[in-house]
């Protein structure tokens, strides 16, 4: 069924939003859902969404762009020294291993050339980033030994699309030559020429990144826009997939170098939590797309054919799986999900396939075949999770659950007990004086000069908006113990105060207040730590001026610090007596009735009064006995 | 009838001090009973008499307890009797509102009982050393009790510690219990004093 856009959008978002929580109320997990959802309105179940499938795909693709761009984005260079043993060793073992043996079917058994034996062995050892990030994240395994090692073999695997998308043109041999579009650049370069331009390429991302894309959001960030940041951050996105489309390159690697090359910048939370609600969307369009794209009929004319790739391939992608774990160590809880995790053919044979058929390596039949095996090997993962959960999990005394909470510690362990948001000349001088006594903070600051600045200086600095809900997550809300308010603009400061107060209840609030009326409004959101700019700075002054006008040192400083006691107990009392006075809309006019009922008080206190300490004036006017 | 005791506690360097760290340690958290602690209250020296004078009113018997820096108190209790104990409502004409209340010191000192004697390094007793605050507690008509002493801290052992701190707890719960009669503790040198271990905690 043909339709406009709006159909288009209509039948997708039905599909999804009816298909994807009934997956997960039967705890089958999102991934499942979505592609269900693509079978039910593709076009051998409903028929809803027939030909476009295949160009949904497309725009769906760009989904696993978007998230091996934050994929990048998260792999800090340390983290990834740390897990290097892990990556390379186990992620060789599984892609040298499963490229062998599958490479050894393919050619002796059935008889397919050295090249298209190559090119399909390595395209079906690659398995799902997408689904398998997805699904660990659901199940709140990312941190398990088990999720650890998955992510570390996806790395090896995302990483060595590079070299295989380079060695792909020479298996084409010197005669034939074609590229994933017609107008790229690299038609009419020979074999080699190609490899060159590859390796060029992706070093042109790692200075593009370093020396053009990061002074460029510094620049977008002074204009204080939100919605501008978005936009660039989409652009940048998209500018590295074209471009790496262009040169024949897969746009999914581009993006996943500039995210390296970002994942040391100060934007990366910002890009981070603005560019995630896209990558979601995109990505279960992509599973969905997949669903709808699984060729029902090739399937029903061979089933035999297909079951039988589809299993073998899955079979022997698990027990290489299981080898390679066990080598690793893993425990056999762990080791079984990560052989289900990873045993399905991955979103990067797609893309390997259709590089492989344009170029001749492959002929149509096959990569039909072996795209539909691999929509088919995508769909069983989720299935193969559940039954795992179900029934073979339970066996192992399931230990993933505390095993889990061991893992997290470590990162917890690295996040300070205080956030700092705000580091303006008020938050920079708390932030220098906690330092000085040894309490380090985690600061929060949306000026991308000063967060420059203080990286150098080794704090820990997040850049962005500290309003927002996920930035505040990932300076560590959730464990801190204190959040410090000290953010110029008294709105923003409020707004921060009040999520804070929402999302972590936990988190004790120091509140710095422009003046009176701002800490009114402090008071009425419940803050009891409240630090008004213009009664310390003020008092201090006054009790300077005292000392000038003849008061000795010690008794300015008494009255001053009697002044501080005696305006902070008011603050409080008139905090009532405002609500009584909301008739008045004009604020100068409220702000002349505070400054009259302050002064009133002021009276009938007995702020003047004289204490007797150290006084013998009242012992001398009394007729009592002299004591002293 | 049970008395209200209020603890009245002076350390500057609290954190570091391992008697006071178990003397606090053993005060019985009990109603009866209100711990004050001054340089955590007051860390600006800015008392606030009316405060004090409302605690001082809630309370039957009141503990200063301190280390015994140059002999005497340190120096926020000096700053705390300077500003409460006002004329006219602690002592003088009127000055009749802390009538009747016992007061007692308790403190720590880094050298041994030997060395508090008139032949001796000290030259004076502590008692002797303690005139000036139990004058300021006669001359505000109370009754001054004799002093709860830790001695030789510098060299003191855990378990020594650990005894003082028993019997601090129960001296405690002796006074609130409010059996206690004034005559009992009359003569004492400290109320603390008849067992070996105050005399020699070296």
């Amino acid at each position: 069924m043909e339709g406009s856009f709006l159909e288009t959008a209509l039948v997708f978002l039905v599909a999804a939003v009816v298909c994807v929580p009934l997956a997960k109320k039967l705890g089958m997990g999102s991934v499942l859902g979505y592609l269900l959802a693509g079978i039910l309105i593709g076009p051998f179940v409903l028929g809803f969404v027939g030909s476009e499938g295949h160009d949904i795909m497309h725009v769906a693709e760009f989904g696993v762009v978007m998230m091996l761009f934050l994929i990048g984005l998260e792999l800090d260079p340390k983290e990834f020294w740390k897990m290097r043993r892990v990556v390379f060793g186990m992620g060789f073992i599984q892609m040298g291993v499963t490229t062998v043996i599958l490479g050894g079917i393919c050619y002796f058994a059935l008889g397919f050339s050295h090249p298209m034996s190559l090119a399909a062995s390595l395209a079906l050892s690659m398995s799902s980033t997408a689904i398998v990030l997805q699904t660990l994240k659901e199940k709140g395994l990312m941190h398990s030994t088990g999720g650890q090692s998955s992510f570390a073999v996806l790395l090896f695997q995302d990483i060595s699309v590079i070299p295989i998308l380079a060695i792909l043109p020479l298996l084409a041999g010197p005669q034939a030559h074609a590229s994933l579009d017609s107008h790229s650049l690299l038609d009419g370069f020979a074999g080699w020429a190609q490899t060159a331009i590859v390796i060029g390429a992706v070093g042109g991302i790692l200075l593009f990144g370093k020396y053009i894309v990061v002074p460029f959001l510094r620049l977008i960030s002074k204009i204080r826009l939100r919605e501008m940041f978005t936009a660039s951050a989409l652009l940048l996105v998209i500018v590295v997939a074209y471009v790496m489309q262009l040169v024949g390159l897969s746009p999914a690697l581009g993006t996943f170098m500039a995210g390296v090359v970002l994942a040391n910048s100060e934007f990366k939370h910002e890009l981070e939590s603005d560019l995630d609600p896209f990558k979601g969307l995109l990505l279960g369009l992509f599973f969905i797309a997949v669903g709808a794209t699984i060729n029902f009929s090739l399937i029903a004319r061979q089933p035999m054919i297909i079951s039988g790739v589809v299993l073998s391939v899955v079979g022997i992608k698990m027990i290489t799986l299981y080898v390679a774990g066990k080598i690793f160590g893993l425990k056999s809880d762990q080791n079984i999900l990560f052989s289900i995790l990873l045993s399905q053919v991955g979103e990067f044979a797609f893309v390997l396939l259709t590089f492989s058929r344009q170029l001749d390596v492959i002929n149509a039949y096959y990569t039909d075949l072996l795209m539909a095996c691999t929509a088919i090997s995508m769909t069983l993962t989720p299935l193969f999770v559940l039954v795992n959960e179900k029934l073979i999990d339970p066996y192992f005394g399931v230990k993933t659950k505390s095993d889990s909470k061991q893992r997290e510690a470590d990162p917890i362990n690295e996040q300070h007990r205080v956030i700092l948001a705000g580091f303006g000349h008020f938050g920079s001088t708390i932030g220098r004086f906690l330092r000085a006594n040894g309490i380090e903070s985690t600061i929060l600051d949306h000026d991308s000069d000063r967060v420059d600045l203080l990286r150098k200086m080794g704090f820990k600095v997040y850049y962005g908006d500290a309003t927002r809900l996920d930035l505040l997550r990932a300076a560590g809300a959730e464990n801190a113990k204190m959040l410090i308010a000290a953010i110029d603009s008294p709105q923003i400061n409020a707004e921060l105060i009040s999520t804070v107060r929402k999302h972590f209840p936990h988190l004790e609030i120091m509140a710095r207040a422009r003046n009176r009326f701002d800490a009114y409004e402090l008071i009425d959101m419940g803050v009891h730590n409240i630090y008004r700019e213009t009664l310390y700075t003020s008092v201090h002054m006054a009790i300077d001026v005292l000392r000038k006008m003849g008061f000795r040192g010690y008794t300015a400083m008494r009255k001053g610090l009697d002044f501080i006691r005696y305006d902070e107990a008011a603050l409080e009392k008139l905090a009532v007596y405002r609500h009584d006075m909301e008739e008045y809309v004009v604020n100068v006019r409220e702000q002349i009735e505070m400054q009259e009922k302050l002064l009133t008080e002021d009276l009938h206190s007995n702020l003047t009064a004289e204490d007797h300490a150290w006084d013998s004036e009242p012992m001398r006017a009394g007729t009592a006995t002299n004591h002293q | 009838m049970t008395k209200k005791v209020l603890i009245l506690f002076a350390h500057p360097l609290y954190e570091k001090s391992r008697v006071h760290t178990a003397l606090v340690r053993a005060i019985p958290r009990i109603p009866e009973v209100t711990f004050h602690d001054l340089y955590e209250f007051y860390p600006d020296f800015n008392i606030n008499i009316e405060h004090e004078q409302q605690l001082l009113l809630q309370h039957d018997i009141i503990i200063w307890q301190h280390p015994f820096y140059w002999y005497s108190v340190p120096p926020m209790l000096k700053q705390w009797i300077d500003m409460v104990l006002e004329y006219g409502w602690a002592y003088g004409r009127g000055g009749t509102k802390l009538q009747d209340k016992w007061v007692m010191n308790v403190l720590s000192a880094g050298g041994p009982y030997e060395a508090y004697a008139a032949d001796a390094r000290n030259r004076f007793t502590v008692r002797e050393f303690l005139a000036p605050l139990e004058q300021t507690v006669r001359l505000c008509h109370m009754h001054f009790l004799p002093p709860f002493v830790v001695h030789g801290t510098h060299k003191i052992t855990t378990d020594l510690i650990d005894n003082q701190a028993h019997r601090y707890r129960n001296l405690i719960e002796h006074l609130v219990a409010g059996t206690a009669l004034l005559d009992d503790y009359q003569g004492m040198e400290y109320i603390n004093q008849n067992t070996k271990t105050v005399t020699d905690g070296r």
